[in-house]
């Protein structure tokens, strides 16, 4: 085994075992930094696959924001765990058959007739020079430049749809305006007045 | 570089008669060993630069607020650092009974890892860097989100109120001002067509200015300047460094989510704090003030030179500590998605326009 072909597994192992913790370990913020480990390891395994961008990207955005504020918000819950497991076994006959759907939807795409080393060579080794974030770029904003600017508009729609449903107006709040605070003078606040010393 | 060790290890063993026998065995691993090497290079004088800069912080804020600072250890104080680590060192760790024990020791170790693994990409001078990765710039940015972990894990492990205060207020204030930071960075990034440090500070050399002798003229500080601004009140945001460090919070929380360790642990976190400090100055001199390259034409490029700039940027970090009082909460939330994002997505438009147009000055 070459060297490259050790880290793999050794990578594809933690990735394996962290993406199991998730849904079996008991504390949910334990669950959440097993995921976060999950994504680092991906990230991993993309890099050996030379996709540097997209696996630095992956922590720069799943690792480093996604799932801080997942973290942020998990850990300010409070889970009773009996009651969720109450349900359990109650929705097992429809959570079940789910499952198996999504597994064998799975199998079917990513069976060996598709996705198998026939019918996925391996890319030819690029040249010296080569910048994988270069040719994401240029392919991005050339070939697909359409496709991508409709997904930054759905994902914009989303944004503000999100804010929307979330703004409350609360009549009790008492808002600051930076800008008045700043631009107050001393002499709006303070008036010197000048009066003769009083003996006691 | 590698060459020159060599031939003097040769040299070395050779007086015994040594060298053949030794190069056998060591061969097979003296890539490894040579990586290794760098790493301890990179990383020694690292921990030195930590060590005093934390002294240098009580010195300078000392004499601004015309105080002596720390004078007692060694001559003029200079020991003091050292004590302090020994003291530090032989401290006990103390593990609050309810805590998640293995979440706990985990935090420190998760604070201090990205603050060491971003510098792996940092070039010192041309060709002095330890992996001359394409994606230098990604990278950084990714290493150092991951900085927030150590501060949120080690505030829920501790199960303390202070020390949970402590890391909701982080987690929303780095993330907050890593998008501010970001978008000044897809600026260099715009302006340099690299995310190559090195070819970012190669980039910042050329111009009307630098082939006229006023190479400080052009680098990316002047056609940047707004970025540069956001760039640096960000880094200082990142780093939870006063004015914005209601994180740490003395005066409200305690010290946030260090209020439960002590002893190494305790020190990890602050040797994080500073680290990440000296990063953000370093890359503030590279991206944006020419790194290495020198001011004006007639004096040679060179590492005194990004020395010199990274020094520069430090005394901001502890001159606003000693003139700024602490942000109040909202007000920072304010300045990072009220000003610095719109501020930071007009540039970029500013900048696109102005790269198409005949006066682009950035080729």
């Amino acid at each position: 085994m070459d060297i490259k072909t050790t880290v793999f597994y050794f990578l594809s192992a933690i990735l394996v075992i962290a993406s199991l913790r998730v849904i079996t370990a008991r504390n949910p913020v334990h669950a959440a930094l097993f995921l976060v480990l999950a994504f680092f390891t991906a990230s991993g395994v993309w890099l050996l696959l030379e996709a540097e961008f997209l696996a630095i990207v992956l922590v720069l955005v799943y690792v480093g924001a996604v799932m801080v504020l997942f973290l942020f918000v998990v850990m300010m819950l409070d889970i009773n765990l009996e009651r969720l497991r109450e349900g359990f076994w109650n929705n097992l006959w429809l959570g079940g058959p789910i499952a198996l759907l999504m597994v064998a939807e799975m199998a079917a795409v990513l069976a060996a007739r598709y996705f198998g080393a026939e019918a996925m060579p391996a890319p030819q080794a690029p040249g010296a020079g080569y910048s994988n974030t270069k040719e994401l770029g240029r392919l991005i904003y050339t070939d697909y430049v359409y496709p991508f600017e409709l997904a930054s508009v759905i994902l914009l729609v989303a944004i503000i749809a999100a804010i929307t449903l979330t703004l409350r107006h609360r009549k009790d709040t008492r808002r600051l305006n930076s800008s008045e605070q700043i631009a107050v003078r001393r002499n709006d606040r303070v008036r010197m007045v000048s009066m003769p010393a009083e003996k006691e | 570089m590698e060459a020159l060790v060599l031939q003097f290890f040769q040299w070395f063993w050779n007086l015994f008669g040594l060298w053949d026998a030794l190069w056998a065995i060591v061969k097979p691993v003296w890539p490894l060993v040579w990586v290794l090497a760098k790493i301890v290079g990179i990383l020694v004088p690292l921990m030195l630069c930590v060590a005093y800069l934390t002294f240098w912080e009580r010195k300078i804020i000392g004499w601004m607020q015309v105080r002596i600072g720390p004078n007692r250890v060694g001559p003029w104080g200079l020991l003091q650092p050292i004590a302090d680590g020994m003291k530090l060192f032989f401290k006990e760790v103390i593990v609050p009974t309810d805590a998640s024990k293995a979440l706990f020791i985990i935090a420190p170790i998760m604070a201090i890892a990205p603050a060491l693994a971003a510098w792996s990409v940092v070039p010192f001078a041309e060709g002095w860097v330890l992996a001359n990765v394409d994606a230098g710039l990604l990278y950084i940015l990714a290493i150092t989100s991951m900085g927030v972990y150590g501060v949120i894990i080690a505030g829920w492990a501790s199960n303390s109120k202070y020390a949970f205060l402590g890391a909701m207020r982080s987690a929303a204030q780095m993330v907050s001002y890593e998008i501010a930071m970001g978008f000044a960075l897809v600026c260099v990034l715009m302006v340099s067509s690299s995310l190559n440090f090195t070819d970012i500070v190669n980039q910042q050399g050329r111009g009307w200015f630098a082939s006229h002798g006023a190479g400080f003229l052009s680098w990316n500080w002047l056609p940047l300047l707004p970025m540069f601004v956001v760039y640096f009140i960000s880094g200082v945001a990142e780093t939870n460094r006063a004015p914005f460090d209601v994180v740490e919070g003395e005066s409200e929380i305690v010290a946030g989510h260090m209020v439960e360790y002590s002893g190494m642990a305790f020190a990890m976190f602050f040797l994080a704090e500073y680290a990440n400090m000296i990063l953000i100055a370093t890359l503030s001199s590279l991206m944006f003030m020419g790194g290495w390259l020198s001011p004006v034409g007639f004096l040679p490029d060179g590492f005194l030179w990004l020395a010199a700039k990274i020094s520069f940027f430090l005394l901001l970090f502890l001159w606003f500590r000693a003139t700024f009082p602490r942000y109040r909460y909202d007000q920072i939330m304010r300045l990072g998605w009220k000003v610095f994002v719109p501020l930071c997505i007009l540039w970029v438009v500013v900048i696109g326009v102005w790269m198409l147009t005949p006066w682009n000055v950035f080729k």
